[in-house]
């Protein structure tokens, strides 16, 4: 066996491994626990979103000043995660990195479940979110169309269109999955409902012609939405005229940012499906070793981002970009801005060493650490500039409130409820990519 | 091993994937038929009023002026709805004991007004001005219909913000000569170019009509 990526066993060994879990579940009360902190959170969510339909925007600490708050940043972040798994599936099966298959399915589901959360913030933060359809352009009785030079309609249609597209891909590369459960579902319940997703999957070389024509496809449509979703999202920010946020490198600063959080959270749930799956050959050392690297090159990327920010603000010499970049190093916010550094740039520095990108709980505390850095940024982002805007006057702090770290804890509860749900039901793998890898590894 | 799902099991298939767009397509355009009908947009409605008023009995049949009774129109916001005494200017000497009439009598002897209720009833947030449409040559019949006609009255146009924009963004066509404003009948079918006259005429600025601060404030 000549990939470091691959189990040295026999295909059917791979989906007995990958199937079981689902169709024979014997998850005992590690997972029960586990659905049972995240459904309480999940409720903490829905109290919170009650709570915030029920008062109104002013039970979270924005105000004139900081008109964004929580929900913008946990909106930037959540999607930024959902950026990597279609990185992972579309990019990486393009570029035929042959390491993608055994974590591609998992990421696509994180990607799925963190743009649909992502999806929601934006929502909740509308005055009246029950309106929230008034972004959609539909022959209305007000006779009026969305305000197509705003990116608040662009990011509408790119969340939109990444969310069914994530969707769709996810389902398709599943579909073969389906089938295997279907054909070693030993109830007639279990039968129909796999069978019904496998849409009559038989394995045929037609079959299989024609959805690896439509899922290469389908791969080379979702590179460009993963650039693009992102790229909107910095536009929200960069087509505001505030200093600290019209600047042109955001696009670009953002979809990197968005890869580098979202490979850490793969990272994060690789090492615990590892665990909970009992499928170490499955998703190796090598798996880690190989996204360390990815994270080690976004983390270079990422300080080079913000050394360009602070030189401009100095070579443009302009004064409010001046201050906001003094702000940020000895403001108010300085404390959290310094531990954004060193999560984002100074830490992952580590991975230069090979032992740490091979040490299992050494990749995982710098992923988290990133992803904490990560978050940071996009509330920084945010308060930074809107604490210390253009007119003094209203300069104001953002403080957040109950209801604020309510929403993020039940949002990141929800998350973690849809992945017990989701390791329950669906191939946490992909069984027949695997497969196609051992046989093309096996000489 | 034995067949999982019968033969028909593909058409039904068929049949829900052929639902999953039709319904919620479906649903949309049945949701926007709903909102442009009669029922929410309150046309063609004739309201309960205290009093069996005819609007073409007063005007078309006895020729009164639109502004003898809806007196501020023209320099307010509201065109004003008439008090007693207006009606008593004429109804103390005619139909004196009509029955029809016994609610006028008693507002004016005990002095409370008669309750009239809303035909049109804008939202709170539109600012709706009598006087700057009838300045711009919109006739009363444009948005209230042949009220010549209306024995009870009832409102003829849906007064959605589509409707509205739908003048604001052409409105030559629906203007009306000075002479004709009050009329109890509007004027039917005028050019394109007896539109862009009366624009002129009027002097409209139609660049600013369809700001938001027109209507909104």
């Amino acid at each position: 066996m000549s990939s470091p990526y691959l189990p040295d066993t026999p295909p059917a060994a791979i989906t007995a491994a990958i199937a079981d879990p689902v169709l024979h579940p014997d998850w005992g009360w590690r997972w029960w626990l586990g659905l049972g902190v995240s459904g309480a959170l999940t409720l903490l969510m829905l109290v919170s979103i009650w709570w915030l339909f029920r008062m109104g925007v002013g039970v979270w600490g924005v105000d004139s000043s900081n008109i964004w708050g929580f929900a913008l940043a946990n909106y930037v972040w959540w999607i930024g995660i959902g950026n990597a798994g279609t990185l992972i599936s579309a990019l990486l099966l393009l570029t035929r990195q042959r390491w993608r298959a055994s974590i591609s399915r998992f990421a696509e589901a994180m990607t799925l479940f963190a743009a649909a959360i992502a999806g929601l913030m934006p929502i909740l933060h509308l005055g009246r979110p029950w309106l929230f359809y008034w972004l959609a352009p539909y022959p209305d009785t007000m006779g009026l169309m969305p305000q197509w030079r705003s990116p608040l309609i662009w990011d509408f249609f790119a969340i939109a269109s990444y969310l069914l597209f994530s969707l769709m891909f996810w389902y398709t590369g599943a579909l073969p999955d389906f089938a295997s459960l279907r054909d070693r579902a030993a109830t007639k319940g279990k039968q129909m409902v796999y069978g019904t997703l496998a849409m009559g999957w038989r394995n045929s070389a037609r079959h299989w012609r024609v959805w690896q024509d439509y899922y290469g496809a389908m791969a080379a449509l979702g590179v460009p939405l993963v650039v693009s979703v992102h790229s909107v999202v910095g536009m929200d920010f960069a087509a505001g005229l505030m200093p600290g946020w019209a600047e042109t490198i955001f696009p670009p600063y953002f979809v990197v940012g968005a890869m580098y959080s979202g490979f850490a959270m793969v990272v994060v749930l690789a090492a615990a499906f590892r665990r909970a799956l009992r499928i170490p050959h499955l998703i190796t050392d090598a798996h880690f070793d190989v996204m360390a690297r990815v994270l080690l090159f976004c983390a270079l990327v990422m300080t080079l981002s913000y050394a360009t920010e602070w030189f401009y603000a100095w070579y443009s010499q302009e004064p409010v970009e001046r201050f906001l970049t003094h702000t940020q190093f000895f403001g108010p916010y300085a404390p959290f801005y310094w531990t954004m550094l060193a999560c984002n740039c100074l830490i992952p520095q580590l991975f230069w060493l090979r032992a740490l990108r091979r040490s299992l709980p050494a990749v995982l505390v710098i992923a988290v650490l990133i992803n904490v850095g990560m978050w940071l940024e996009r509330i920084l982002i945010i308060s930074q500039t809107l604490s210390r805007g253009h007119l003094p006057s209203q300069w104001a702090l953002f403080v957040p409130t109950f209801w604020d770290w309510a929403l993020l804890a039940g949002s990141l509860g929800f998350f973690s409820l849809l992945f017990f749900l989701f390791i329950r039901w669906v191939p946490a793998a992909s069984i027949h990519e695997v497969k196609e890898r051992i046989h093309e590894a096996t000489p | 091993m034995a067949q999982i799902f019968h033969a028909r099991a593909n058409t039904i298939i068929r049949i829900c994937l052929a639902l999953l767009l039709i319904v919620p397509a479906g649903t949309v355009a049945a949701w926007m038929v709903v909102m442009r009908s009669d029922y929410v947009t309150g046309r063609n409605e004739t309201v309960t009023q205290p009093v069996m008023f005819s609007h073409r009995h007063h005007t078309a049949e006895i020729g009164i002026d639109c502004r003898y009774c809806h007196s501020s129109v023209e320099d307010s916001a509201f065109a004003g709805i008439p008090p007693t005494e207006t009606c008593m200017t004429c109804h103390s000497q005619l139909f004196t004991e009509a029955d029809m009439l016994a609610p006028v009598r008693q507002s004016w002897v005990s002095g409370t007004r008669l309750n009239w209720n809303r035909v049109h009833d804008l939202p709170d947030y539109v600012y709706f001005n009598h006087s700057v449409h009838l300045a711009g040559g919109v006739a009363c019949t444009t948005c209230h219909g042949a009220v010549g006609e209306m024995r009870l009255t009832r409102q003829v146009a849906p007064l959605t913000m589509e409707w509205c924009l739908s003048c604001h963004r052409a409105p030559g066509k629906n203007l009306s000569p000075r002479a004709t404003l009050y009329d109890p009948f509007p004027t039917e079918g005028k050019s394109a170019e007896e539109g862009h006259a009366l624009l002129a005429e009027y002097g409209i600025d139609t660049s600013g009509l369809t700001d938001c601060s027109a209507c909104h404030r």
